[in-house]
């Protein structure tokens, strides 16, 4: 079974071989199918029309099996690797390890945002941008910019009280779990840590970033959290509703997954903590 | 030319009342644009006021987009905005906010500040048209 770990317990050999399994999906060329998918979503996906990887019940659901699908790629690069998760309300400074030479590299320098430590930096050349909107191909980040703050273990907990997994309209203005977690409504959890990093992940193909990956592994294990908190709570909308991914529905891309389908994590993986 | 000219998303059919996935979607919500508002987006408000102004050197411009096709802004209730000519795809949210491909998780109140937002962000890169693999 796939144990998902926190980035911070992680060992130097399963930073190194996280690390390593990533420089080889991109050198293979899959690692940038995953974030042209994700924009292609982040672009149609919206608040009046279909409606299905973001701003939507299917945010949770639709992320957790892009997550395994991408997991299981680089678990096709090396056995041993899992996708660790970014507990963002405690390693929430720019002086995190996880933001270290040896494992993600750090912030961007002022000039132009350039990434210039780390594996993915532009000067190890491994790491060039080519799903991009804009002419620059190398990782920005701008961690920290302006003051901001991470969420707080303590806003996370007021989400995760949220008893109603989501509600109508279905979008980026519903009350519920759902989208105060995804952050159109309330504290901003899950979009305010991409504000956070800045750089690429600020913009619709922030998977460009690997800190992609541990940030939703990390909204994934919330929503794992919300469920055993909320043992009668349910997957909303249940059937017959328009636009939007009902619980036994199947989303876009693949087409053979349902929200009902994703509800049970353990069937996939676990976490190194009792979610 | 905006750059989602050339964004082919997934395939696949849609649940109900389409023929083809996100580009149906594309295709419907263009339709939406010409119809009367309140029946389309009832919940859309008014459009915003057209822009042109030169923002930190760069010439940023909005307002209604004609014609609908691939240069309307889809997501947008027809209005679109440009740097230096570049198409920004943005999008407005159901409390009336904007969004842009740059500035994807943070909204801003008009289609001119998420213009300018974009500008800062940019550092005088080109937008371009996006690459995909």
């Amino acid at each position: 079974m796939t144990v998902r770990k926190n980035q911070a317990t992680l060992t130097a050999d399963e930073k190194r071989r996280f690390v390593n399994a990533l420089l080889e999906l991109k050198r293979s060329g899959q690692y940038d199918t995953f974030v042209t998918t994700h924009n292609a979503f982040i672009m149609s996906d919206t608040d009046s029309g279909d409606r299905v990887g973001h701003r939507s019940p299917s945010f949770l659901p639709w992320h957790r099996r892009f997550l395994i699908q991408f997991e299981e790629a680089l678990r096709s690069v090396d056995p041993a690797v899992t996708l660790p998760y970014w507990d963002w309300t405690a390693d929430r400074t720019s002086r995190s390890s996880i933001w270290a030479p040896d494992f993600l590299g750090g912030t961007g320098r002022v000039r132009d945002g350039q990434v210039t430590d780390g594996p993915f930096a532009r000067t190890g050349n491994r790491w060039t941008i080519n799903v991009r909107v804009d002419g620059r191909d190398y990782l920005r980040r701008d961690l920290g910019a302006g003051g901001r703050q991470l969420p707080t273990r303590a806003e996370v907990d007021s989400v995760l009280a949220m008893e109603t997994y989501d509600t109508a309209p279905w979008n980026s203005s519903s009350d519920g779990f759902r989208n105060h977690l995804e952050g159109w409504r309330g504290v901003n959890l899950h979009n305010r840590v991409h504000v956070w990093v800045g750089g690429q992940m600020a913009t619709g193909v922030s998977p460009n970033d690997p800190v992609f990956w541990l940030h939703h592994a990390f909204v994934d294990k919330l929503w794992a959290e919300w469920q055993a908190r909320h043992p009668r709570s349910t997957y909303l909308p249940a059937a017959g509703t328009a636009n939007v991914v009902d619980l036994g529905d199947t989303m876009r891309p693949w087409n053979d997954v349902t929200p009902a389908d994703m509800l049970d994590h353990t069937r996939h993986y676990t976490f190194d903590t009792a979610a | 030319m905006g750059f989602h000219v050339q964004h082919h998303p997934p395939p696949g059919p849609r649940r109900r009342g389409g023929a083809a996935g996100a580009a149906a979607g594309l295709a419907l919500a263009g339709q939406a644009v010409a119809e009367p508002r309140a029946a389309a987006t009832p919940a859309a408000p008014a459009t915003p006021d057209p822009f042109d102004e030169v923002y930190q050197g760069r010439r940023i411009k909005g307002g209604p987009s004609h014609g609908g096709g691939h240069h309307g802004g889809h997501h947008a209730g027809g209005y679109s905005v440009t740097i230096d000519g570049e198409e920004l795809h943005v999008m407005q949210n159901a409390d009336g906010t904007w969004i842009s491909v740059i500035n994807h998780y943070e909204p801003v109140a008009t289609p001119r500040a998420v213009a300018r937002a974009a500008v800062r962000e940019l550092q005088g890169a080109p937008l371009v048209p996006l690459t995909l693999v």
